[in-house]
């Protein structure tokens, strides 16, 4: 280095050696094998992006046949949602935007809380061991497929709870609200177990230093810290909630009309489309074209969801780093 | 002790030893540390300083597979005491980070109240008054009066740190360790500092640890100097760097190794 500074042309070398490596580096690339399996790797990244393209232009496409018949008007006006009846048709979308609100809403309460504290568990007190084992094992609970569960709020949850609730019906938002809820916690709490595993140890010592005991150090300081981490967390699982589909269709039932009773019979938007989708209804039919238009609803509300999750842990990153 | 002027020990350690798992880092440290002074400790990096000052709040036992043997003393009272709370000793024996570490979800003000807030010792007094007297013996308050709700984060690096030194002052200490509070501050950052210990020397007792000598000679009145979790030389400052009694020490300050 020092004598490469003293000489005064070496400045003028080292710009020339620097060229021709340029050209070189791009050569690797370009040999025909490594072309190939970039093609490819771009091909497969351009498939999900056509696929989910296709996806919009096609519920575009079929909700605008739906909304020839029905005004925007009607849709966000009504609160009677019967699109399948011979007569009497409404076609109010809110029955179906309420159920699906309300269990998502069970399901929170009953995840956030309990995905939260095993987050906790896992990330400040549990050995290194146990959370090496923890953590995949309540990973694993999501791999269970949905419909389990809704056999498990049917046959068990719906008459458990009727034992302490016995005005409760045989299908309701409560008992799935539930179960979905606890279907969800392995995700709540991987998340945010990743985002308070993330705060720097620096600031559980600044804490500690301070003279403050472990709990509040946690509650005060770390789960603050992680809070956008978290938040970004629970905007995902409202998200999954939403778009949960075979639990509400086996325990939910089915309703037409604005309820917000969560003992009582709700359809969301995602049991909607499936009953429909199964029925048969003809294609081109105003009851085939409004699941387009659900699914429509359902698309933006969630897209929406995880924009909101994607900017939050986008804002996590970028406090990290400093 | 041939040094004159030498107050009663605030703290005092004999025969600590402290260890990572199997590995012995404090191989028995008799030291002790004179009330409302500054002691600075000096050493090659991994010689044990931050080890040691960790062991005096009991920080050091937090840290999984740590452990310490000896007794350190704080007005004669032994802080390995099983009847002693570390949360309670913390208050007492407040700590400032290498790097500063303000909270990042809390406003500036916050920040100042956060010891007393985590600790439940805010009832009685003034909020107010709290941040704005630490916020001034850490020469911090003409910078940020304007802007007590913006967060901690939000400020420069030097202002950050003595952010932290307000904190930590804000919960009223006796004691107040330093483990190289200027190593990632620039020169006037470090400067205004340095300016701030001199002022907190009348109130607290004071340790620093430092990699730069002559922050060493600026700041303090009695100097340690550490080699391989040993105290080599301890002695007022002036005279460790002027006529260093242990060959070890001269070679260390005066360049040979380090
Ligand atoms: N968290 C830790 N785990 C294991 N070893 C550590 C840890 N922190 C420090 N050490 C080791 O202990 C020795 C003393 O470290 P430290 O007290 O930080 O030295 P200094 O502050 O003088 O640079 C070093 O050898 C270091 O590698
Ligand atoms: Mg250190």
């Amino acid at each position: 280095m020092d004598a490469s500074a003293a000489t005064s042309v070496e400045p003028v070398a080292s710009g020339a050696t620097s060229k021709p490596q340029r050209p070189w580096l791009r050569q690797r690339s370009g040999s025909v094998g490594e072309r190939a399996i970039e093609l490819g790797l771009a091909a497969c990244s351009l498939v999900s992006i056509v696929v989910t393209i296709g996806i919009v232009v096609v519920l575009l496409y079929e909700a605008s046949g739906f909304f020839a018949h029905v005004s925007l008007g009607e849709f966000l006006g009504d609160t009677m949602w019967t699109p399948t009846f011979t007569d009497n048709q409404h076609f109010g979308v809110w029955p179906l935007v309420v159920g699906t609100l309300m269990t998502a809403t069970i399901a929170m309460s009953v995840a956030l809380p309990f995905g939260l504290l095993a987050a906790i568990y896992l990330s400040e007190y549990a050995a290194p061991r146990t959370r090496r084992m923890l953590k995949p094992a309540l990973e694993l609970l999501a791999g269970v497929p949905t419909i389990v569960y809704g056999f498990f709020a049917l046959t068990v949850v719906t008459p458990f709870l009727q034992g302490w609730l016995p005005e409760l019906g045989g299908f309701n938002a409560l008992s799935p609200g539930i179960v979905m809820g606890i279907m969800i916690i392995p995700m709540v709490s991987s998340l945010s177990e990743d985002a308070i595993y993330a705060v720097p140890d620096s600031i559980r010592e600044a804490a500690y230093g301070l003279g403050a005991s472990k709990l509040p150090t946690i509650f005060r300081v770390i789960v603050p810290s992680a809070w956008s981490g978290i938040a970004a967390a629970m905007t995902l699982a409202v998200s999954r909630a939403i778009g949960e589909t075979m639990i509400v269709a086996i325990a939910a039932g089915q309703s037409n009309t604005l309820s917000f009773d969560p003992r009582g019979q709700t359809e969301t938007m995602t049991a909607y489309i499936v009953r429909i989708a199964q029925g048969d209804l003809p294609t081109g039919s105003i009851g085939y074209q409004s699941i387009f238009a659900v699914g429509l609803v359902l698309f933006v509300m969630t897209l929406t969801m995880n924009l909101v999750s994607y900017r939050l842990s986008r804002k996590l990153r970028a406090r990290n780093r400093t | 002790m041939r040094d004159t002027d030498v107050p009663a020990a605030k703290m005092s350690t004999r025969g600590l030893q402290a260890w990572f798992g199997k590995q012995q880092v404090l191989k028995g440290i008799d030291l002790d540390i004179s009330a409302r002074r500054v002691t600075a400790i000096i050493g090659p990096s991994g010689c044990g300083k931050s080890t040691f000052i960790r062991c005096l709040n009991r920080m050091h036992e937090l840290i999984p597979g740590a452990g310490s043997s000896g007794t350190v003393t704080l007005d004669d009272a032994n802080v390995y005491d099983p009847a002693v709370d570390p949360v309670m000793l913390r208050r007492r024996v407040g700590m400032v980070f290498q790097k500063p570490n303000p909270f990042p979800s809390m406003s500036i003000r916050d920040n100042v109240l956060a010891g007393l807030k985590l600790t439940k010792s805010l009832n009685k007094r003034r909020p107010a008054e709290v941040v704005e007297k630490a916020l001034r013996q850490a020469a911090l308050w003409d910078e940020v009066k304007d802007k007590l709700d913006k967060p901690g984060t939000s400020l420069s690096g030097g202002q950050q740190q003595r952010l932290c030194i307000a904190r930590t002052l804000a919960v009223e200490p006796e004691v107040v360790l330093m483990d190289e509070p200027c190593s990632a501050l620039d020169p006037i950052a470090t400067a205004r500092i340095e300016d701030l210990l001199h002022t907190l020397r009348d109130d607290y007792t004071i340790i620093i640890v430092t990699h730069n000598l002559q922050q060493a000679t600026r700041v303090s009145q009695r100097t340690a100097f550490f080699l391989t979790g040993e105290c080599v030389e301890y002695a007022d400052t002036d005279r460790l760097f002027t006529s260093p009694g242990d060959r070890r020490t001269e070679d260390y300050i005066t360049g040979k190794f380090g």
